[in-house]
């Protein structure tokens, strides 16, 4: 990392065409394996002609089947695993920034289970129908749990251990208010349905989906990148940034409100799924140095490839079966943060 | 650009860690800050960087009060070396002193020349230059704080607020600093633990329990019935048989009864 210091700034900008080609090129190519991949191996060939009729009216003799599963099932499905990645990585690089905690993540510091107790409360009581009923439920219910949250961090003391330690009598409490709810309101068959989503899971995902998770991710996307500057200058802390001009509490409210958002809609539309706002950041500060003009983007990219991978490795892991994808990001992730932490001893 | 306070207060937890401290600071003075721990020195230079939101009283800056300027033009015009300033993240000694920067880009406007330029400069300033590539987690205190000094000097500042800004360094650096800061075309407020560099301040404020309790040249401050009263020591002032200039030496009341 040593030869990135001096001529950061000036190699940066000559290698930005490459690298944004570059980038561009692994996250199509994880899109087209997410297709291509599958219980039903289908050729690459055939999946582009699918592609190639659907998107650009090509008239290509195509297998109706076929163009079902790629255009109905796999191509939505790995299209809100990518948006969903690049989500939930860039929630957990802000709330790293914002709060100066290398274990900040909504999974742990509680928002998405608040999100998974909005949405099912809002499921079982039937208010409000639909993906953008849930997803406001579970906006209200992230909402709550990250006030909880940060409230019984700074009562605490407001320190780095208060707060991971609220965040987990925090996911504690929305977690077991999602049980109580299902116990109370819903039937053995909704109880099942609800505990296999809550665990993530994409199979339900169609194209409705799509149009929520995508620009989810890119408004979070851009409040990121509109933002990285006054990221960087929390390096030395919140009062740091204000002295060096930063309105503190408009960016923390527009990117905690950015987190909150694509935190409650990813929850709603597949579940809540752990680690990987834990681990797609601090994986890429190895790759992408700590300054967030770079490591924004390329967070953003690993989130997306990321979850993408996962979604194949749930869907091929067990053959005739579904893992839930929380339990492949989990399996993955834990020791992929274990060997983060020991190698990232001393500093962050 | 002239600095005055005008009955500055902060009350935190129903004590009153500040109260009523007035200043008045003309242009490209150095103002030095004494006084002993927790008297409210480092207090008093985070709020007149605006740092502060439940303080009472002004900061005006030449004729704007401080909570009428964005926070953005704050930083343009004043910049702040805290006591402590760290880390965690994997930054380079460079990437430090571009923080400096952040007042004068807009979002998403990326490094000129005059920035990089400006980076360079002061990373000379302060005698890092070599250092340059280093991470902050390798750093020695004193380079750190160096570093911080660079960083503020990047801004740009008609107001340089330092806390304690020789702690760490070893002597020369102590007085490779304090040469720079007395060059520089700026209004500077330090906070001094060393009566003998306060000695070279323009103005010296003497702060006790949240107080300004006197303001003025040094030689009119730093009398030996104040220190007395103030840092419990007994002073005695000597001459630099060089270029007779004067020394305080200081021993300890205690020792003496
Ligand atoms: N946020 C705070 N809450 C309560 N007390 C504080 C706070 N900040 C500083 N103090 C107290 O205010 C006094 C002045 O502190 P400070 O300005 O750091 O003194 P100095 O820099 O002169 O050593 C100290 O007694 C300190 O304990
Ligand atoms: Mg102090």
């Amino acid at each position: 990392m040593t030869e990135s210091a001096i001529p950061v700034g000036r190699a940066s900008r000559r290698l930005l065409i490459p690298r944004v080609a570059m980038g561009l090129g692994l996250l199509l190519a994880a899109v087209l394996a997410g297709v291509v991949i599958g219980e039903t191996p289908l050729p690459p060939g055939q999946v582009a002609n699918v592609l190639a009729h659907k998107l650009f009216g090509a008239s290509l003799l195509v297998d109706p089947i076929d163009a079902g599963i790629i255009w109905n099932y796999r191509l939505p499905r790995t299209l809100v695993a990518a948006g969903c990645g690049t989500a939930l990585a860039l929630s957990g690089l802000v709330l790293q920034t914002l709060v100066r905690n290398a274990l900040a993540d909504p999974y742990l510091l509680g928002v998405s289970a608040g999100a998974s107790t909005g949405a099912v409360a809002v499921t079982i009581m039937g208010l409000g129908a639909g993906a953008i009923g849930i997803s406001a439920g579970a906006f209200m219910g992230a909402a709550m749990a990250f006030g909880l949250v940060a409230t019984l961090a700074r009562a605490a003391g407001g320190g780095s251990a208060q707060l991971v330690l609220a965040g987990i009598a925090g996911s504690q409490l929305f977690n077991a208010l999602t049980s109580f709810f299902i116990a109370k309101s819903a039937n053995a068959e909704q109880a099942r349905g609800i505990m296999f989503w809550l665990l993530g899971n994409l199979s339900g995902v169609r194209w409705p989906d799509v149009t929520l998770a995508l620009p989810a991710a890119c408004m979070g996307l851009v409040a990121c990148l509109w933002h990285a500057r006054s990221m960087d200058a929390f390096s030395f802390g919140a009062a740091s940034a204000a002295s060096l001009g930063v309105s503190v509490r408009r960016v923390t409210l527009v990117l905690l409100g950015a987190v909150t958002l694509m935190t409650a809609i990813m929850v709603s539309l597949v579940g809540a799924i752990g680690f990987v706002g834990l681990v797609v950041p601090h994986a890429m500060r190895f790759i992408a140095g700590t300054r967030h003009r770079a490591l924004i983007p390329a967070t953003a990219l690993a989130g997306a490839v990321f979850m993408i991978a996962a979604d194949i490795t749930s869907r091929m892991m067990i053959p005739g079966q579904v893992v839930p994808i929380g339990v492949v990001t989990a399996l993955v992730g834990a020791p992929g943060f274990a060997l983060i932490m020991i190698r990232n001893r001393g500093r962050r | 650009m002239k600095l005055r306070a005008e009955n500055l207060s902060l009350t935190a937890q129903g004590r009153a860690i500040l109260d009523g401290v007035s200043l008045d600071i003309p242009t490209g003075v150095s103002f030095g800050l004494i006084g002993p721990n927790g008297s409210g020195k480092s207090t008093l230079l985070r709020l007149l960087a605006g740092l502060e939101p439940r303080a009472q009283g002004h900061v005006m800056l030449d004729d704007t009060r401080l909570r009428d300027l964005p926070r953005r033009e704050i930083a343009r015009r004043i910049a702040l070396v805290e006591q402590q300033a760290d880390t965690g993240d994997a930054l380079s000694a460079r990437e430090v002193v571009e923080l400096g920067r952040t007042p004068w880009l807009a979002a998403l406007q990326p490094f000129g020349p005059e920035d990089h330029h400006i980076v360079d400069q002061t990373l000379a300033a302060v005698g890092m230059t070599e250092l340059a590539a280093r991470h902050w987690s390798t750093l020695s205190g004193g380079e750190r704080q160096r570093l911080q000094i660079a960083r503020a000097l990047a801004q740009r500042p008609q107001v340089l607020l330092l806390d304690e800004p020789t702690n760490h360094l070893d002597i020369h650096h102590q007085l490779a600093l304090l040469r720079l800061v007395s060059r520089l075309q700026v209004t500077v407020v330090m906070a001094l633990h060393d009566l003998n560099q306060a000695l070279e301040c323009d103005l010296l404020g003497v702060m006790s329990g949240g107080r300004l309790i006197a303001c003025g040249p040094p030689a009119t401050v730093l009398t030996p019935e104040r220190l007395r009263q103030i840092f419990r020591i007994r002073s005695t002032s000597l001459r630099d048989p060089s270029d007779d200039a004067q020394i305080l030496r200081f021993h300890c009341l205690e020792d003496e009864r």
